[in-house]
């Protein structure tokens, strides 16, 4: 037997999973030859290394000395002092390589050591082989279970912060849905409930996944709580929460974050949105955002954040969400998509029930064998329908069939369209041509001033057209949400003033109802202001006009 | 019945410029309205006649639009005439009183025929 002065194994590097080499001593190495020769303890040869491409071309003892080629690898081993190289090939792949430096005796090797080191490789190869790919399943099962205790951590932040149930409030209804993706997502919401009544809302999105974004996810919830408690606006709620998140914040990461404030009394909703997709309100099958600007949190100090503010009326849905919705893939990868969402929500009635019609929505686009991608929050809130302000002594008695009941975003032009809807809900009366005619003018008038008047012309706040019959009457009522504000005194519109420039030659609308109706009637409460428009039998309609 | 935005176009005929309208008379009508007038008063006509056959929807700020025009014609002392209006639109210009300072007729031909 050959008696081997140094004996190293070297395998080459397999990926980052690869545990370390550790060296094998020779059995009989001498204290004193330890010495003289650099120690070799591992050596990663690099796949594109010569010295690879040369052992799987030849693969059998090579002298190191006598190999000339540019290779990193065969550097260190001339410099270790390596005589002889072994390769271990298996299937054509290099996996190792037995180095030996000179003989104790300091004679070359000879012939029969060859002829050896060539068998004794041929039977390592497969040992070694096994022993590499034990080695790698034991890393990679490290590395599975490492990842998989990491997602439960992160499943653990997430469920222990969320909200375990939507609040209760009388006249709301409220739910919420939350589906974390395998890799969960940053998704957050919560309820923050104040002292006066008040409702917060906060729905959210951390740009990262797993540990790091449930982390940052934790952070934002307690510093926006916190925050929440000493400010009033949205808008500088997020702007202190942004200050306290970005000096800390991991970088490329930041927060999405819409919060609001609901005033359940009078429906009010206040609004600051950070990035956050825009929710959307439903009324009647009419659909607009809620918009308001603000970069997201924790990328960048000195941030404002426009603060917006609506009326919710009863009936009206708002739908919070995430991206995870949104961005949705379809087996073809087409993406879920805010139109699709838009068209969605305007095809629903609205309310909680909107959460499973949506849910039901989106496993029919990705398909049944999809993997979720990402975190699907969705959160309901919706003022319960009730009845239109009613206005006193004209119940009494009558019997009232509901003919139409629609909303209209507060939009130059709309009261077009509210003429044409009055007009088909009342077609099957069929109205001579001439009350018709005024009834259209005076919805039309009625719903200009309650758009512009009322709501001042803002989008989101609706216009609400309820048309009703009775045996006797047909009544529209016409709603709009400004009720907190007084009704303006109308001046009875003067021709000549008018001509002569003393008057604005404008101020006929009110005029204009007051002629084509048989009655009027003007209601308001903290914050809703109805019109009523009468228009009573036909043998009355004419005893009255004339009057 | 679809919003339509107003067209004014304008002709002479005898001593008249005529306006002929079609579309809405709203808040969107204040441009051409006023511009059909303006180039109405450029050969200093007598009298200027708003054809109004093909108008399908007025409203209170068409309605104040009209007092303007009307204004304007009395302080440069020309005649406003109307013709085309809808038996409900003849009723508002009656009721708004606009009918007592601008007369009313059927149509181009009978409003030009007192000329």
């Amino acid at each position: 037997m050959t008696v081997l002065r140094n004996f190293w194994q070297t395998l080459i590097g397999r990926g980052d999973h690869e545990p370390p080499v550790t060296p094998v001593p020779a059995a009989d190495r001498s204290a004193s030859h330890r010495a003289a020769a650099p120690a070799l303890t591992s050596l990663d040869i690099a796949p594109n290394d010569p010295l690879v491409a040369y052992f799987q071309g030849v693969p059998s003892v090579a002298e190191i000395d006598r190999l000339h080629l540019d290779s990193p690898a065969l550097r260190v081993l001339k410099a270790a002092r390596v005589k002889l190289a072994v390769p271990l090939v298996s299937q054509g792949e290099l996996i190792g390589l037995l180095n030996l430096g000179p003989r104790l005796s300091e004679q070359d090797y000879s012939a029969d050591d060859r002829a050896l080191l060539n068998n004794l490789a041929t039977q390592a190869v497969p040992a070694v082989r096994v022993a590499q790919l034990v080695r790698q399943q034991q890393a990679e099962a490290i590395a599975r279970e490492r990842i998989e205790q990491e997602l439960r951590v992160a499943q653990l932040i997430q469920q222990t912060l969320l909200p375990k149930e939507a609040p209760v409030l009388a006249g709301w209804q409220m739910a919420a849905y939350y589906q974390p993706a395998q890799a969960v997502g940053g998704d957050f919401y919560d309820f923050i409930f104040f002292p006066d009544g008040r409702l917060g809302l906060v729905i959210g999105d951390v740009s990262d996944k797993g540990v790091p974004a449930a982390l940052v996810m934790a952070t934002t919830r307690s510093i926006l709580r916190g925050a929440a408690q000493h400010l009033v606006s949205p808008g500088q709620v997020l702007e202190r929460v942004n200050e306290l998140l970005c000096p800390d914040m991991p970088p490329h990461m930041f927060v999405t974050c819409l919060y609001a404030i609901l005033d359940p009394a009078s429906g009010r909703l206040q609004y600051a949105n950070a990035g956050h997709d825009l929710p959307y309100r439903q009324a009647t099958g009419h659909v607009t955002e809620l918009r308001a600007t603000g970069m997201p949190l924790g990328l960048m100090s000195g941030m404002r954040y426009e603060e917006k503010e609506t009326l919710l009326a009863p009936g009206e849905t708002v739908l919070f969400y995430s991206d995870g919705l949104v961005e949705a893939h379809s087996p073809e990868r087409a993406m879920f998509g805010f139109p699709r969402l838009m068209r969605l929500v305007g095809e629903h009635p609205g309310g909680v029930a909107l959460i499973d019609f949506l849910r039901r929505a989106l496993a029919e686009f990705t398909g049944p064998d999809s993997e979720q991608e990402d975190d699907v929050t969705l959160v309901i809130l919706e003022r319960s329908a009730s009845p239109l302000p009613s206005v006193e002594g004209r119940e009494g008695g009558e019997v009232w069939r509901t003919l139409a009941e629609f909303a209209l975003p507060s939009v130059p032009g709309n009261e077009r369209e509210a003429m044409e809807q009055v007009a088909q809900a009342v077609l099957k009366l069929n109205l001579p041509r001439a009350r018709l005619d005024r009834l259209k003018t005076a919805v039309a008038e009625a719903t200009m001033n309650a758009m512009e008047h009322g709501n001042k012309y803002r989008p989101e706040l609706p216009v609400l057209i309820r048309v009703r019959t009775s045996d006797t009457a047909l009544s529209v009522r016409i709603t709009d949400q400004g009720g907190d504000q007084p009704i303006p005194d109308s001046e009875t519109p003067d021709l000549e003033a008018k001509l002569a420039g003393r008057q604005s030659p404008r101020g006929w609308g009110l005029f204009l109802i007051k002629n084509m109706v048989d009655e009027m009637q003007v209601t308001s409460d903290a914050t809703h202001h109805t019109v009523e428009l009468i228009f009573y039998g036909e043998g009355d309609t004419h005893g009255r006009q004339t009057a | 019945m679809a919003a339509k935005p107003l067209e004014a176009r304008v002709h002479y005929r005898l001593d008249a410029a005529i306006i002929g309208l079609y579309g809405d008379i709203d808040a969107f009508a204040k441009d051409a309205l006023n511009a059909a007038y303006a180039e109405a008063e450029n050969k200093n006509p007598p009298t200027i006649l708003l054809d109004c056959g093909g108008v399908d929807y007025i409203n209170s700020i068409g309605i104040a639009l009209i007092v303007s025009l009307l204004a304007q014609a009395r302080k440069s002392g020309r005649r406003l005439l109307a013709c085309g209006l809808s038996d409900h639109y003849l009723e508002i210009f009656q009721i708004t009183r606009l009918a007592d300072f601008i007369t009313i007729f059927p149509n181009e031909t009978s409003a030009l025929q007192g000329l």
